[in-house]
């Protein structure tokens, strides 16, 4: 229980009413839209929670609601151990580790939507590299026609693009495993792969837990890319949740639902910042215990 | 269990000229089979490059390494089949300790019948038969430093044990416990052990033959006998011991060695006077061999008294260790100090005279 | 400063840290803070700082209430285990911002003052990170003692660092406290620590203050079973004993003739300090024969570990004594010497002070 200071609370004013001005008003308004059935600038309904029990019941919104998850876990599987590999595979030291660093994150810099245009050229079978060298393969491949395709060169600039971060996460907790650890193994006899199991990947637990929490949270969220590359087809089959609530909200105006889903999004986003929150104090104090005690 | 044999200098650059560009100077040392051996020095002294050089981590830039006569000097820790304990337990947080205590045996593998014997001898050892199968990421420090030594025990065919300051991270009364337990398996086992550490106490506990290192030159090698009755150069009077040696300088005069302006007898090659605090008595007046002094410290350390005393009004000051059951003189009071006796040593440039 | 602790407790959730206490610091000496680790040093320092509230009582400098008073407020001056300086300031600098702080004339002179005292001159200029521990720790030291603060607390100060060095940088720590005008509030898990410091000591022990007193009283006369325990380096041999007629019953059938006050309960425990076991016979004393199980030396003792018929005893012998295991050894003991304590644990019975 610490004496209490009361002249840090005046400190943090600034802040408090910017982020009220920028964040929690607009937050408000959007709550105040989810409960009314906005009819006519003029004609508002409260209609309560009518919109949140009939987003929740809409059969688009679950198709995109099952793709969004899909997609999720799909990026999981592939960019964790992808950047696992990275980040072992990356020199440790000297001007070589800091090229090799350079190098991995340019991805990781690119705006998000050259990104997406990015791979809207390089898949193309008339000009890109990518699409002409699958067509000279003889592989029939079309991201705008196919849905296959479409989910697939998604995935692909998705892995292409976010993989370095996975990659750069890892080699931070590589670098923070001490020497002794790597000499002991060798003095135990103990094989490459035996080392990654029982060294490795338990001191990289930590740092895979925010790896694996970010990953699946900005893709969760993801928005630029797919809509520039695919713009959601063909179809409705790169069509993820964040897409889907845009189109209901600016294309559609149906402000009241649009809302109403937000709301759940933002929830659902929060909750799972919660979880990561606690994950990482958790395996801080447990770091650091061992790390006094080590 | 192997000999070693080391005949090297390490220096970091590629032609060393003077002393400072050695990381080790130039020695020759041997270890014998089944020995228990330690490196002290302070904080950058060399040992533990030196002890890293002989598990192999790291390669010396000039000389070899051999054990039992054979040159390893190219071969790795694993090919040297030796062991070593880290300053920080170094354990795999997911297996359990039997399964820590096993991973070396089954890396070569060994029948997992020898295997369980094994194990279940060292953890008996180790007085850790009971939480053979609790995970071993749960356990306190000394548990854990522990498992880091049983790896290294349990393979029977190993060649010499190496710790680097193993007691670092261990709470001081079980450091008690731990040394002891390392001297009854050295007792047990008879394995080559070399031990690096800047704690006395754990040197000279520990080892038959300790190295006392400075500067990346080793001292002096001797027993702790050796070492406190005859320190071969200053250094070592002042490092081992608690406190360390008293060194009164010796001016030369018309009339024989004096200290402070008092006669003593010195030979004319001295120029310092090296006696311990344990063998400075209060002497009687003017008798031979003493000087006088004025006490400025007189410190109850429960067993013995720790005197500080200085010669004249700006000479030297000297350390005397009284037993408990004598009269301690008070702060202020003149005395006599008998600094003259067998055990007294001379030096010069440093080293031991004759 | 005389810092008085009334009835003070600190609980954190359901564990007490600290459970309830008093103590008035007497002023202007040095209070050393003796415990195992975990014992509520640490906690007891922050409460005595200003940097944790403590859950129940009042904490009283000079008489005023300070207890809700943040540490920035009181005057307080704190030194760690972790050498700890301004990073991106040179050592003239931290040394001097306590004195900036404070608008002080005269800074440069002050600082020069303080660096001579601890010996960092040379350092001046350089930045704490191009300094090894030791002397990062007297930069730490020094902008303590330039606060000039009627309080100084120090956590642990030296035990980061290498034997040789702590034993230095504890003889210049005793000088500059008798030298100085501040309450010291020294912390050390080391017995012999606490002894060459002098001063008092308050021993602690799962958050209980056990005792508070001149440090060579609370050593000679230790109140109960516990603080023996804490306050014995090595460990205080411990032998059960039953009163009769004229003394003590021991295992196998020896016996001690101390005077005994009477007790309710005749199951004693007896308590003989390793240093009042000696090898030669004086008049009086009880031969205890043995066997030689381990022989430890440390420094300028040597601890014996013999087998005898009440049990194992660790005796401390002055200077280094080779002894084989196995070999047959007699320790003879001066009754005088013994302590005793009834079965709840108090003490009985004392070695008078000569």
């Amino acid at each position: 229980m610490k004496p209490v200071n009361q002249k840090a609370w005046f400190l943090i004013l600034p802040v408090v009413l910017c982020v009220a001005f920028s964040a929690i008003l607009p937050l408000m308004t959007v709550v105040n839209y989810s409960v009314q059935d906005i009819i006519s600038p003029e004609r508002r309904v409260f209609v309560g929670t009518e919109w949140f029990k009939s987003v929740m019941r809409d059969d688009d919104l679950q198709g995109a609601l099952l793709r969004q998850i899909g997609f999720s876990l799909s990026v999981l599987l592939v960019e964790i151990p992808l950047g696992i590999a990275l980040a072992l595979s990356m020199p440790a030291k000297g001007w070589k580790s800091s090229a090799v660093l350079v190098l991995v994150a340019i991805s990781l810099l690119i705006p998000w939507n050259v990104v997406g245009t990015i791979w809207q050229i390089y898949g193309r079978a008339d000009i890109g590299l990518f699409g002409a060298a699958l067509a000279r393969l003889g592989i029939n491949y079309s991201y705008t026609g196919n849905a296959t395709d479409a989910w697939l060169t998604v995935l692909l600039m998705d892995v292409w693009h976010w993989t370095p971060l996975v990659a750069l996460l890892c080699f931070a907790g590589l670098r923070a495993i001490p020497d002794a650890y790597y000499q002991a193994a060798s003095i135990d006899g103990a094989s490459k792969f035996a080392v990654f199991r029982y060294i490795q990947l338990p001191k990289l637990r930590g740092v895979l837990m925010i790896a694996v929490l970010l990953r699946f949270m900005d893709s969760f969220m993801i928005y630029t890319e797919p809509f520039v590359l695919t713009g959601g087809g063909p179809g409705n089959s790169t069509t993820f949740l964040s897409q889907y609530l845009t189109q209901k909200a600016v294309g559609q105006f149906d402000l009241g639902p649009a809302a109403a889903f937000s709301l759940i999004y933002f929830l659902i986003i929060l909750l799972l910042c919660f979880i990561l929150y606690n994950w990482m104090q958790r395996v801080g104090t447990a770091d650091k215990t061992e790390a006094e005690h080590g | 269990m192997a000999r070693i044999d080391l005949d090297l200098a390490h220096a970091y650059k590629p032609n060393p000229q003077r002393d400072e560009d050695y990381a080790l100077l130039p020695l020759k040392m041997t270890f014998d089979d089944g020995g228990a051996y330690a490196l002290l020095g302070p904080s950058g002294c060399g040992k533990t490059t030196l002890l890293n050089i002989v598990s192999g981590l790291v390669k010396p830039s000039h000389g070899n390494v051999k054990y039992d006569g054979v040159d390893v000097t190219a071969r790795t820790p694993q090919q040297r089949n030796i062991a070593q304990v880290f300053q920080f337990p170094v354990i795999y947080d997911t297996m359990t300790v039997a399964e820590n205590l096993a991973f070396p045996l089954r890396n070569r593998g060994v029948p997992a019948e020898k295997i369980k014997q094994r194990v279940g001898r060292i953890a008996e050892m180790l007085e850790m038969s009971k939480q053979l199968d609790m995970r071993a990421a749960g356990l306190a420090a000394d548990a854990k430093q522990k498992i880091s030594l049983g790896r290294g025990l349990v393979r029977e065919d190993v060649s010499a044990v190496l710790f680097d300051e193993p007691l670092t991270v261990i709470d001081p009364h079980l450091k008690w416990q731990l040394r002891r337990k390392l001297k009854q398996i050295h007792h047990e086992l008879k394995l080559t052990l070399i031990y690096v550490t800047h704690d006395q106490v754990e040197a000279l506990t520990f080892a038959d033959q300790v190295v006392v290192m400075t500067r990346g030159r080793a001292v002096q090698i001797g027993t702790a006998s050796q070492l406190f009755e005859r320190p071969a150069h200053t250094f070592v009077g002042h490092f081992i011991g608690s406190p360390g040696m008293n060194f009164l300088p010796l001016q030369h005069g018309a009339s024989g060695a004096s200290v402070a302006g008092h006669p003593v007898q010195a030979p004319d090659a001295a120029a310092t006077l090296g006696v311990r605090p344990e063998y400075v008595t209060l002497a009687a007046p003017n008798a031979a061999g003493a000087v006088p002094a004025v006490v400025t410290q007189a410190q109850d350390i429960g067993t013995y008294w720790l005197l500080t005393t200085r010669i004249g009004t700006d000479g030297p000051l000297v350390r005397a260790r009284l037993g408990a059951e004598q009269r301690a003189p008070q702060v202020g009071e003149h005395v006599w100090l008998g600094i003259q006796g067998s055990h007294t040593c001379y030096y010069k440039d440093e080293e031991l005279l004759g | 400063m005389e810092l008085t602790l009334e009835r003070i407790e600190q609980k954190v959730g359901a564990q007490t840290h600290l459970y309830p206490l008093d103590l008035t610091l007497v002023p202007r000496a040095v209070t050393v803070l003796l415990g195992a680790t975990q014992a509520g040093k640490t906690t007891l320092m922050r409460v005595m700082a200003g940097l944790d509230v403590p859950s129940k009582g009042r904490v009283l400098a000079d008489g005023v209430d300070v207890t809700g008073l943040p540490v920035r407020d009181r005057n307080v001056a704190m030194v760690y285990q972790q050498f700890i300086n301004y990073p991106s300031m040179t050592v003239a600098n931290n040394i001097a911002s306590p004195l900036k702080l404070r608008k002080e004339s005269n800074i440069d002179a002050r600082v020069n003052e303080l660096a001579a005292k601890l010996h960092i001159e040379p350092f001046l200029q350089r930045l704490p990170a191009e300094l090894s521990g030791g002397q990062q720790q007297r930069v730490a030291l020094a902008r303590a003692l330039a606060k000039n603060a009627p309080l100084m607390l120090l956590d642990e100060p030296l035990v980061n660092l290498d034997y040789k060095l702590r034993e230095e940088l504890r003889d210049e720590l005793s000088l500059l406290f008798a030298s100085g005008q501040s309450t010291v509030v020294y912390a050390t898990t080391e017995p012999t620590e606490a002894l060459l410091l002098g001063g008092y000591t308050a021993v602690l022990d799962g958050g209980e203050l056990l005792q508070y007193g001149p440090t060579a009283e609370v050593f000679r006369r230790p109140r109960s079973l516990r603080v023996a325990r804490a306050f014995s380096d090595p460990p205080m041999n411990l032998v059960t004993a039953t009163a009769q007629a004229d003394g003590l019953l021991l295992p196998g059938g020896v016996s001690l003739a101390v005077p005994l006050p009477a007790t309710p309960d005749p199951a004693l425990t007896l308590g003989v300090r390793a240093g009042a076991l000696r090898v030669h016979q004086r008049n009086g004393d009880v031969a205890l024969p043995g066997i030689v199980e381990l022989a430890e030396i440390a420094g300028s003792d040597t601890f014996v570990h013999v087998e005898t018929k009440i049990g194992e005893l660790v005796a401390q012998l002055t200077g280094v004594h080779v002894f084989t295991l196995g070999e047959a050894i007699t320790l003879y003991l001066d009754p005088r010497q013994a302590y005793v304590f009834d079965a709840p644990g108090n003490l009985l019975v004392a070695p008078e002070v000569i």
